[in-house]
């Protein structure tokens, strides 16, 4: 009696060993493409990026093994590379703190029962639904000297033009109130964001005599903390990364003023060829990247509430 | 249950509301005004761009600009290839994002959470540092200045779109599923027939963003298309500014923007809901 009680339960557990082996082979076989495209499209290169970058390599003829040459090259034989670092680290800077703050001021002012939100929600968000050659175009021509838009609005209020983007001093601003004018898509994540706020605590707190201004730093602002944390990693992964503005609309200039360090990186690699250069460069950059994320994550402790707290 | 109205709820509501609307109206005017000014210049005489004061309103309002655009260039040939790699892409995207998300999100298999949390972290790889091994490896297969470096890579999966689509995958009960195995179902059968009809919605997303993705893209054509022939839109308007070396025909190049930027703004007056929504979706807390 014993022996097939035991069987049996030997039979169960093979059948269900046999199911879940089946479940996992279905199981890879379903993400084998990411798999496939994750080895390919992303490890891969960023290993095969990490050995070119100590080499030299031109593609038109083989690698050459350098050693540590570009590096040494980058840390004290290259100016632009302080040069480009510190742009991208002025936009970066400037921008990210910029476009959280607009986007979460507009996303407060969007949750208010004010008629016409979708309407408003749309025109904020349409300039970041464009692609963002057309509207680089467009701002090229606004910021045109004398003859553009914005020189002309000055002049109408007797003020004198920075020069825009062609001024070494103000072609980065400029670069940074374009990024902002695109503002929309952020400012939609708040209001996701605001309006996922459970009321019982803005009521709780009106019930304990808080003000306006109390609700607002007691309750909106640390059950926001997540999601301004989230905006705030992808905001200054990305915007370090900047390049498709100042390519189209300043190709770096002037002075280098707005070489940012991608669009350096990428002329080292395309327009120089300098391909093990260009890896290097690109891995000091992922290194700052991962620096910066790690920075923040552990920054979280201390300012970002969860509800599970 | 929902948070609104953070200012107060009694009788000053009806003015703060009242400047609240007055604020976003003003706001609302260097969003707008902007494509006004674009819509305005393309339509202008070539004369007319100069003028001090600058006008709004053109007269004579120049419509045959449009047509002139699309001629200066080979604009219906930038078209054609941006299209082929919109529907490539889509096409990739709707095959390779849903089988890898229905995977994660209702198959079990050893790693599973840890291969996820890979997934994620590989959207915050700087995209310079693939850059460049990613353009070795196509110019080895000597697909450099055809359209496969930007279709073929949409058939392995894009990150956002599994995370999208296994969360929505993840709410679809398990009964179903259950039962349709009891029934004999096949794992690819419950994907076809049950999940993949039920995702209506979130493929929706998926379809609209993808295309305006590749509609709007501009470093993957600049970095693999070399000649003209092959280039789309993006690369195109570029190009178009280039030609002129000194003097720019800004009305025609604003015509042209004019142009390249409407099919993407009547995709969003009419699929609004999943622009948002996608957006939204985005933002999810992790």
């Amino acid at each position: 009696m014993a022996e097939s009680k035991v069987a049996v339960g030997r039979a169960v557990k093979a059948r269900r060993v046999s199911m879940a082996t089946g479940e996992a082979i279905r199981g890879y076989a379903f993400i084998s493409p990411w798999i496939i495209g994750l080895i390919a499209f992303s490890l891969g290169p960023i290993l095969a990026s990490l050995y070119l970058s100590f080499t030299r390599y031109t593609i038109l003829r083989p690698p050459v093994f350098i050693g540590h040459r570009n590096y040494v090259k980058l840390f004290t034989d290259d100016p632009l590379f302080y040069t480009s670092l510190y742009n991208t680290a002025y936009y970066t800077f400037l921008a990210v703190p910029l476009r959280i703050a607009v986007g979460f001021l507009l996303a407060l002012l969007l949750n208010t029962k004010i008629r016409g939100m979708t309407w408003f929600r749309s025109m904020y968000y349409l300039p970041s639904v464009v692609p963002v050659v057309a509207t680089s175009m467009l701002w090229l021509w606004i910021f045109a000297p004398q003859i553009g838009l914005a020189d002309f609005i000055l002049a109408k209020l007797h003020l004198p033009s920075p020069g825009w983007l062609q001024s070494e001093t103000w072609s980065k601003p400029t670069l940074i109130l374009v990024g902002t004018w695109g503002v929309g898509r952020s400012m939609v994540i708040y209001l996701a964001g605001l309006q996922d706020v459970p009321q019982v605590l803005y009521e709780a707190a009106q019930i304990d005599g808080a003000g306006p201004w109390k609700r607002f730093t007691h309750v909106t602002i640390p059950m926001m903390s997540p999601t301004i944390f989230f905006n705030l990693v992808i905001g200054i992964i990305n915007t370090f990364q900047v390049f498709t503005s100042a390519y189209i609309m300043t190709e770096g200039g002037p002075i280098n003023s707005t070489l940012f360090y991608n669009l350096y990186a990428y002329r080292h690699a395309f327009s120089y060829l300098h391909m093990g250069y260009a890896c290097a460069l690109s891995w000091i950059l992922f290194i700052i990247v991962l620096t910066l994320t790690i920075l923040i994550f552990r920054s979280a402790t201390a300012w970002v509430y969860y509800e599970t707290q | 249950m929902r948070g609104k109205d953070v200012f107060g709820k009694r009788a000053q509501t009806r003015i703060s509301r009242g400047l609240v609307s007055l604020v976003l109206l003003v706001g609302a005017v260097p969003m707008l005004a902007p494509f006004l000014w674009m819509l305005s210049t393309a339509l202008k005489p070539l004369r007319q761009i100069f003028v001090y004061p600058p006008v709004w309103i053109p007269s004579p309002v120049e419509w045959e600009n449009f047509y002139r655009a699309l001629t200066y260039l080979p604009f219906p040939l930038f078209f054609r290839n941006t299209m082929t790699i919109a529907i490539g892409v889509i096409v990739g995207s709707l095959i390779s994002n849903t089988l890898v998300a229905y995977g994660f999100a209702r198959l079990r298999f050893p790693g599973r959470d840890i291969l996820f949390i890979i997934l994620i972290s590989t959207t915050m790889i700087p995209w310079m540092v693939t850059l460049v091994p990613v353009f070795l490896l196509f110019h080895k297969l000597g697909w450099v200045n055809t359209l496969l470096p930007l279709i073929v890579p949409a058939y392995f999966g894009t990150p956002f779109y599994i995370f999208l689509l296994r969360q929505f995958f993840r709410s679809i009960p398990l009964e179903i599923s259950d039962a349709a195995k009891i029934d004999g179902c096949s794992e690819l059968g419950i994907y076809l027939r049950i999940v993949l009809p039920l995702s209506g919605p979130v493929l929706a997303v998926m379809i609209i963003f993808s295309f305006q993705g590749v509609w709007n893209d501009f470093l993957r054509p600049l970095v693999f298309l070399n000649e003209r022939r092959m280039k789309t839109l993006a690369l195109g308007l570029y190009e178009f500014r280039g030609l002129e070396g000194g003097g720019t025909q800004w009305n025609l190049l604003m015509a042209a923007s004019v142009l390249m930027v409407m099919p993407v703004i009547l995709l969003f007056a009419s699929f609004q809901r999943y622009f948002i929504q996608g957006v939204r979706l985005s933002g999810i807390k992790r």
